[in-house]
């Protein structure tokens, strides 16, 4: 915690959890690691260390859920692992029956940990890219879902995971994520952390967007504009009074997140929560516009093309901003806004 | 190292198994209840629930599985896995005969209030997983015999698959894993009854032979009468006993609907509901024919 401290070194989120997991196993004899034939460099050390407790099923996301269903009735606690829209979708029935609805009966404890979120495998393609999963993983009931913006968030989410029962999905990037906690991690139980507060609009971002968010907020500034930012990392378990208090500091709210707009990801989530406790907040949502695209690019020319980049995210809350009653008291765009960049 | 498994489920339900002639008497008072529920309850499925009545019969009665109705998940039971939730009705009369819950349950099956439903559910005591959408319980049963071989368990897992249900993917991921990690606490009881809801399995997708087909699979195979309940008891407890890192899997040759007419191995029996006239008639004349539970 001190400031003396040297920089947090940027890990990616799978290494930084599964190190947890790893040190854990030395006096957890309950914990048991599946795979569906994925691997890092921290799991080579869990395979080695603890051959009785680790199994790799193949490429079988099915059985993957299947076998850690079974696993975790007899009252082991897994970790399964894999890419994740495979340990999302392409096995959503056992996810859906042997954790969701089962786990409603029979206690159980089985972590999904999703590696891939949205576009963080830039260059293999829509079947590797991930835009569904928050959708498909918060409609099941008893599912926690649980999306970190960089390492040191992820690592801190192992005990939680560890000591509650129920099912959870852990939505990791596939890249390494610049670190924003660097003097420890946020306050884990409320669920999401206010990296900065505004006036104008607030925008609640999740996951890689969080880093997005807050680069959008640097340039809304230049432009007059008062941006909050907040960081959702527990999808399904935040304080909702906190963060409702949060944003009624705000003029509006804007979501922003790495998967397909307006199809229940969370900003089908805040809306929900804004109208079933009567706030009339104005709010904007940000996402990847539904369809599957074949181009490639670094991930930020891709964010622009589908209308979550730094710049056209602006854009968006600029028009949003200007949209809402009492707009004229706003700030004009600078005339020499370059649109270039964006 | 292997308990004897009529020693192990004796010591868990404080009862001699059952011997052939009250096996036999057993499975047909099981029929008849089974009748009896359907009859009360005609959104259950009668047909498929009929061809297994024997394979729950020897697995209860007959000292295959160890259980403790009073706790149906106690650390010391051998796991049950009933993959073919729908065909599993003739388990109602059984789980209430052995004390799981009260006999009255069975008189509200389907009802407001029961426990009971038409596709049974692991709120009923004595179910383990979600059977309803098949073709889950063998993967499940699979990492539950899994996690009880890493916790050195002397219990067993078996699990009841329809064939019909073996035409889904995910069994076959879990077959190959079996024989891979060498569970031979795993055993899988196939009700084959070669229909499913369309027709017949062998003009959809044919299973050919179950044996050689998991015998390929690195699975050890046997195959029975499914109707013979000594047989199929005998059969089952030799499964249970062998430890040869293999997995296990018996083929019970089966009927649909075994002893209704016109429901018996008819094509489409698992949609046909028998006449309430009907069922009255035949448990009319096969009264008598059991021992009183």
């Amino acid at each position: 915690m001190s400031t003396q401290a040297p920089a947090t070194r940027p890990l990616a989120m799978r290494d930084a959890f599964l190190d947890r997991i790893w040190r854990a196993m030395a006096d957890d004899a309950q914990i048991f690691f599946t795979c569906a034939d994925f691997g890092s460099p921290v799991l080579d050390k869990i395979r080695a260390d603890f051959p009785q407790r680790f199994v790799n099923v193949g490429i079988a996301e099915q059985n993957l859920i299947n076998i850690s269903a079974g696993l975790a009735l007899e009252g082991y606690k897994v970790f399964a692992y894999a890419i994740a829209p495979f340990i999302t979708m392409r096995c959503y029935e056992q996810v859906r029956v042997s954790l969701a609805l089962l786990s409603e009966v029979r206690p159980m404890n089985v972590n999904l940990i999703g590696v891939g979120a949205g576009y963080s495998y830039v260059v293999s393609g829509p079947t590797h890219q991930c835009y569904e999963d928050l959708t498909a993983m918060r409609a099941l009931p008893n599912m926690r879902v649980l999306s970190p913006a960089d390492h040191v968030t992820a690592g801190a989410l192992f005990p939680q995971c560890l000591d509650n029962l129920g099912p959870k999905y852990l939505r990791f990037d596939a890249q390494v994520l610049p670190v924003l906690y660097e003097n420890g991690p946020p306050d884990m139980g409320r669920g999401f952390h206010v990296h900065r507060s505004g006036s104008d609009v607030c925008v609640v971002a999740t996951g890689y967007m969080v880093h997005t968010a807050l680069a959008m907020a640097e340039r809304l500034a230049h432009h007059g504009i008062d941006a909050g930012v907040v960081d959702l990392f527990n999808v399904t378990g935040f304080d909702a009074d906190a963060l409702l208090a949060t944003l009624q500091a705000h003029a509006g709210v804007v979501t922003m997140e790495e998967g397909f707009r307006g199809r229940g990801g969370i900003d089908a989530m805040m809306f929900d929560l804004l109208t079933q406790r009567g706030i009339r907040l104005p709010m904007r949502n940000i996402g990847v516009e539904p369809g599957y695209r074949f181009e490639l690019g670094n991930r930020q020319e891709l964010h622009e093309q589908v209308g979550i980049g730094i710049g056209a995210a602006t854009r968006t809350v600029e028009a949003f901003l200007r949209s809402l009653p009492g707009a004229a008291q706003l700030p004009k765009p600078p005339p020499k806004q370059s649109r270039a960049a964006a | 190292m292997r308990r004897d498994p009529a020693t192990a489920a004796a010591e868990v339900i404080g009862m001699t198994p059952l011997g052939p002639e009250d096996l036999r008497a057993k499975a047909q008072w099981v029929w008849r209840e089974t009748l009896k529920v359907h009859r009360k309850a005609p959104e259950t499925r009668l047909a498929s629930s009929l061809s297994s009545v024997e394979i729950f019969v020897a697995l209860y009665y007959g000292g295959i599985i160890a259980f403790d109705a009073r706790q149906p998940l106690a650390e010391h039971r051998d796991r049950c896995i009933i993959s073919k939730g729908h065909g599993s009705i003739c388990m109602y009369p059984i789980l209430a005969d052995l004390g799981f819950f009260p006999k009255a349950e069975l008189d509200r099956v389907c009802h407001a209030g029961g426990i009971l439903g038409g596709i049974p559910d692991p709120v009923i005591p004595g179910y383990e997983t979600i059977n309803g959408s098949l073709g889950h319980g063998l993967g499940v049963g699979t990492g539950v015999a899994l996690g009880l071989n890493r916790k050195q368990s002397p219990n067993a897992v078996f699990v009841v698959a329809g064939d019909g249900e073996l035409h889904e993917g995910a069994n076959w991921e879990a077959i190959m894993f079996a024989s891979q990690h060498k569970l031979d606490n795993l055993n899988l009881v196939i009700d084959d009854n070669r229909i499913s809801m369309l027709g017949y399995t062998d003009d959809i997708i044919t299973h050919d032979h179950f044996t050689g087909r998991l015998g390929a699979f690195g699975w050890e195979c046997s195959e029975v009468d499914g109707h013979d309940v000594v047989a199929v008891q005998a059969a089952m407890a030799r499964m249970k006993a062998s430890a040869n890192g293999k997995p296990k899997v018996l083929v019970a040759r089966t009927l649909k609907g075994r002893g209704v007419p016109g429901l018996e191995n008819a094509a489409l029996s698992h949609i046909i509901n028998p006449k309430p006239e009907l069922l009255d008639q035949i448990l009319a004349q096969t009264a008598g024919q059991d021992t009183p539970s």
